[in-house]
């Protein structure tokens, strides 16, 4: 590797963000995933690794508020951005969100290793669809691997929160 | 599955991006990252240095310019492109096509700029920008600013006209042809995976009913998109009934040389360009006569 194009940018940097709404910094290398300061340098091990390219979903996170793969985005690119895991949904009392409860209710988790990356992709995207039909549930989960489920509780979970919503 | 050491700079300039791509030029530039951070992660690229683009707010513009076309900045995502009233107004096919490509957590951080350079054969945005007639705008330090068309952009696969130290900066529409239709249609085997094969139409119609225009482009057939110039000039003059549409397929499926690989045989997306290419003209004509959203 040429030592000049090195120089011409940081090897380490210093990250400073806000994580699930309190301020939260690491010193890392910049070839650093944000899943890998995540769970590495942060110890938040919620937010799960699967292909680490894209593919499965099970990293999803939110950053500004949009689901994004944690497994594509470098640690230093959410400097001074909001970055919100799976860590965040739940109470501080450990009540859980709504959308976990349906989760829970509607048994939409087996072994549970995708869940973090539904539930931060379904709370987005309730986020900016509040009253989804089911294709459009299906169509917006089409992103994340299931392999115990068959996807129908999961639907249904998503479906059952944006239902509970309307009439409440 | 981790990234060789690279050093990264983000600068908030254009200026600043292109004077480090002019002193590094074996640099990568970063935009959305949804084909750059695979291939990092994978080792199958290994930059010395990343030049992220992601800061520059000049890279991230829409303008619904005078001449009723569109400049879109290459740093707008597939979810923008999607969304944007002015996109959907005046060249819903680019909207259409972002709104194929992946997952949401995928549009949200790809871009139009990203996808276009990347040129991978089977994506959506490269044919729509073809069928579009789009002229790209590429950047340098010491060699200024140049335009391509992009019939002329992409080169074979994952290769494109980009030289080194050179930056795609935007992408000019020109004005839709007056009244037209447009659709993007594709066959992939899951939801959200690149496309097996899949079609860009424009097509303008007479009071008649008749073609006044049609251009047609696809992906995954080859190297690269392929516009399909037989296809338009059999159309031309015609109405859009059955004969006409397979007389479109069948230039369509002797202009084509796909090829082989895991997920599909060569004569499978020869006869899927024609499949897409019916479906995708007749849906633009069905839009341009008013049967549709536009």
């Amino acid at each position: 590797m040429a030592g000049e194009e090195l120089a011409l940018g940081d090897v380490e940097r210093e990250v400073r963000f806000t994580l699930n709404g309190r301020p939260a910094s690491a010193r890392v290398p910049v070839r650093r995933t944000l899943a890998d300061m995540l769970r590495d340098d942060l110890g938040q091990t919620g937010t799960h690794l699967g292909c680490e390219h894209g593919a499965c979903g099970a990293c999803t996170v939110q950053v500004d508020g949009e689901a994004v793969r944690s497994c594509l985005m470098l640690a230093v690119q959410v400097e001074g951005r909001e970055v919100r895991t799976v860590e965040g949904l739940a109470a501080p009392d450990g009540t859980l969100s709504p959308l976990q409860d349906a989760f829970w209710r509607h048994h939409a988790l087996q072994c549970g290793f995708c869940t973090p990356g539904f539930l931060m992709t379904a709370d987005a995207f309730l986020r900016e669809h509040p009253e989804p039909d089911e294709e459009e549930v299906r169509e917006a989960l089409s992103g994340n691997l299931c392999r115990c489920t068959g996807y129908q509780p999961i639907v249904e979970a998503v479906l059952d929160v944006a239902r509970s919503r309307r009439s409440g | 599955m981790k990234p060789a050491p690279f050093a990264y700079a983000d600068p908030d300039t254009l200026e600043g991006a292109l004077d480090l791509l002019a002193r590094a030029p074996d640099a990568k530039v970063l935009a959305g990252g949804q084909s750059l951070m695979p291939l990092l992660n994978m080792r199958l690229a290994r930059p010395p240095l990343l030049v992220d683009i992601g800061r520059i707010a000049s890279l991230r513009g829409i303008e619904a310019a005078e001449d009723g076309g569109l400049v879109l900045g290459a740093g707008v995502t597939h979810k923008r492109l999607a969304h944007d009233p002015a996109v959907r107004e005046r060249w819903p096919l680019l909207a259409q096509a972002a709104s194929l490509i992946g997952h949401e957590a995928i549009r949200a951080r790809g871009t139009l700029g990203g996808s276009l350079v990347h040129s991978d054969p089977a994506a959506e945005l490269p044919a729509a920008a073809v069928a579009a007639d789009a002229v790209l705008v590429l950047e340098s330090r010491d060699g200024g600013r140049r335009e391509v068309a992009a019939r002329d952009f992409f080169i074979t696969y994952l290769t494109t006209d980009v030289a080194p130290g050179e930056v795609l900066t935007a992408v000019r529409l020109p004005a839709p042809p007056p009244g037209a239709g447009m659709a993007f249609e594709e066959v992939a085997r899951r939801s959200g995976d690149f496309a097996l094969a899949g079609a860009a139409a424009v097509v303008a119609l007479d009071a008649s009913g008749a073609v006044r225009e049609a251009r047609l482009a696809l992906c995954g057939v080859g190297g690269t998109p392929v516009r399909a110039a037989e296809a338009e000039a059999v159309l031309a003059g015609r109405r859009l009934d059955e004969a006409a549409l397979e007389a479109a397929a069948e230039a369509v499926r002797q202009a084509v040389e796909p090829e082989d690989d895991l997920h599909a045989t060569a004569a499978y997306r020869r006869h899927l360009a024609g499949v897409l290419a019916v479906r995708a003209l007749r849906r633009a004509g069905e839009r341009a006569s008013g049967g549709g959203e536009g």
